[in-house]
């Protein structure tokens, strides 16, 4: 188990490395001059210069990634052009409002997904399985992003039951656990919540059908077990791929709620980089971005060491 | 006497003309996808002979008729915030949308399966290098990597392309590796290798045809991904710019209107799935009409 870990984890290492070279380089294909949005119109050339070296804009591509990279594993991602402010400070107040409003999403969404995932796997072929079938697809389908105005047309517009927009009342930047705020979340929770229901509703579909038809089934059932008793052998084997499929669904919409996060204005990572791209705030984007692919590297990570304590087979 | 000794082209691949046409057979049986064809068919005939069917100019518009509903007078689905006609400008938009959802899967697919048969192949160190570089952009949600290029790159329809493109590539890459590999050790490749064949006849006559399949199946799903993602980037004013006629664009600037005219700021939305909802059902029924499993 230790040693599996340790060789998952030196495995990570390369990507991780990758990761960084692909967000260091986000600024470099960046089109026009990187310090076109720090410099003042009537810069001399003198002062461009000055900054040039300020930045360390002057030296190789290869010197810059390794002082880049030194500094972000030291925490330090720069400064936002925008704000003045450090990048890390704006990031990690982004991404707790994010974390908060992808577990919830991804809880429901597991919890409807394996329901009907299961229902239909039992039923294969019936009326039931159908029903749940169209529902899995119907969430791998549907823009979430037109689905979030949807709902903000029936909830907010029409019957004024939920508020539209933000993360709390008078457009609180922070979310906390009481009632107001709840309701701030149940729109955009419900509406991201529709994209993994729907993949996990496929997975557990067709594990829950493909472990119905093995042997081992019948010879639960041949010694007389109860239907419920078959049901929690069907449960333990379908938990560890269904789970990880959740962990990994958990990661996805980290780092897809920009979507969601700009149609519901909710303070998080999302809108950050909304912002960071539209002010050309370029260290900002780049810290964002690296941020959210290490958590999805390291909820990777942990999704498989956890699959592999839960199901030792899987260990190669 | 000479010329039937001489001759060794390779025997026409009979049997898998006969899979193909046993695979449409089954396709055409399949009432669910026959339906999501037809309603694809209807969309792309609408967005190709846009300028005969669409009943206004899909830029020109009044702004004392802004925001009618649906079922006015003249415009049968209303008009937009500026006042133009929304039924003409769906049609004219799934040109853009349909473009920005089709393109970068078509790309990713040729690029994609040209860099997966080549690890596959290859194997090794070849394969080692590739697809550890591919694992590189498995790191980083679809979405999330689709807004950062085309953020960093600038907003624009080539750069929206460009990202996808490259989001769409190492997914693709990896079906093709791993079936490529597979293939590389079975006894019918052995055999084209031990008489003689190169690996460039290896590659276009054994191992292409089986490999094809597959993919093709898999990027027919990756389209309804890809037509969310493209529009989702216009949404976000990454892609299209306006005033051109695209749903993702069209859905971000009605967005202001959904008090004043809820239901015809949401008909952009109903395209995108629709079309998504389309692919995802056209290819399930690929899949089962081909028995490929994931």
């Amino acid at each position: 188990m230790l040693a599996y870990t340790i060789r998952r984890i030196i495995l990570t290492l390369p990507v991780l490395l990758g990761v960084s070279v692909v967000c260091f380089a986000l600024v470099h294909i960046s089109p026009g001059d990187p310090l076109i949005s720090i410099l003042p119109a009537d810069a001399s050339v003198d002062l461009q210069e000055r900054l040039r070296v300020l930045y360390g804009f002057d030296r190789s591509y290869a010197e810059q990634f390794l002082l880049w990279l030194s500094r972000a594993m030291q925490g330090d991602l720069g400064t936002s052009i925008a704000t003045g402010r450090s990048v890390t400070t704006e990031v990690m107040r982004a991404v707790g409002n994010t974390l908060m409003l992808a577990s919830v999403a991804t809880v429901i969404g597991f919890v409807l997904g394996s329901l009907f995932g299961f229902v239909a796997g039992y039923f294969a072929n019936s009326p039931v399985d159908k029903a749940a079938s169209a529902a899995a697809v119907f969430g791998v389908s549907v823009p979430h992003y037109w689905l979030g105005m949807v709902l903000v047309i029936i909830f907010s517009a029409q019957l004024g039951w939920l508020p539209a927009a933000g993360a709390g009342p008078g457009g609180s930047g922070q979310w906390r656990l009481d009632l107001e705020h709840l309701s701030y979340m149940i729109l955009p929770a419900i509406t991201m919540s529709v994209i993994p229901m729907g993949i996990i509703a496929r997975t557990v579909r067709a594990l829950v059908s493909e472990i119905l038809a093995q042997e081992f089934v019948i010879g639960l059932r041949a010694r007389g077990l109860s239907e419920w008793g078959v049901f929690l052998h069907v449960v333990k084997n379908a938990a560890p791929t269904a789970l990880a499929v959740m962990g990994i669904q958990l990661g996805y919409l980290l780092g897809g709620s920009i979507l969601i996060e700009t149609v519901f204005s909710w303070p998080g990572t999302g809108m950050l980089l909304n912002s960071a791209i539209f002010q050309r705030d370029l260290p900002l984007l780049q810290g964002t971005i690296l941020v959210l692919a290490l958590f999805f590297v390291v909820l990777n990570l942990i999704v498989d060491v956890m699959q592999s304590a839960l199901d030792p087979r899987i260990k190669r | 006497m000479a010329d039937a000794t001489i001759d060794l082209a390779p025997p026409a691949p009979i049997r898998s003309a006969g899979f193909w046409r046993n695979v449409g057979g089954r396709l055409r049986r399949d009432r669910t996808a026959m339906a999501a064809a037809f309603v694809l068919l209807l969309i792309l005939l609408a967005a190709i002979f846009a300028p005969l069917i669409a009943p206004m100019d899909p830029l020109e518009g009044r702004l004392v008729n802004r925001l009618k509903p649906i079922g006015t007078e003249g415009h049968l689905l209303g008009t937009d915030e500026l006042g133009r006609d929304m039924l003409s400008r769906l049609i004219w938009g799934g040109r853009l949308s349909l473009l920005m959802g089709v393109t970068p899967v078509v790309m990713a697919f040729v690029i994609g399966s040209a860099i997966g048969i080549v690890a596959g192949y290859a194997g090794g160190w070849t394969n080692t290098l590739i697809m550890r570089t591919i694992d590189v952009f498995y790191a980083f949600p679809s979405v999330l990597l689709a807004v950062a290029l085309s953020g960093a790159l600038g907003a624009g329809l080539g750069n929206a392309l460009f990202s996808l493109t490259v989001v769409f590539i190492p997914p693709i890459a990896r079906v093709a590796e791993s079936v490529t590999t597979r293939l590389r050790s079975s006894d019918f490749i052995e055999a084209a290798r031990a008489s003689g064949a190169g690996a460039l006849t290896i590659v276009r006559v054994h191992v292409l045809g089986n490999v094809l399949g597959p993919i093709f199946v898999y990027a027919t799903s990756l389209i309804a991904v890809s037509m969310i993602l493209a529009s989702g980037l216009s949404f976000l004013g990454l892609g299209v710019r306006p005033p051109n006629p695209e749903w993702g664009l069209m859905l971000n600037t009605l967005r202001t209107a959904i008090y004043v005219q809820p239901w015809v700021a949401a008909l952009p939305g109903v395209m995108i799935f629709m079309v998504s909802i389309s692919f995802n059902l056209l290819a399930d029924g690929l899949r089962s009409a081909m028995e490929v499993r994931q």
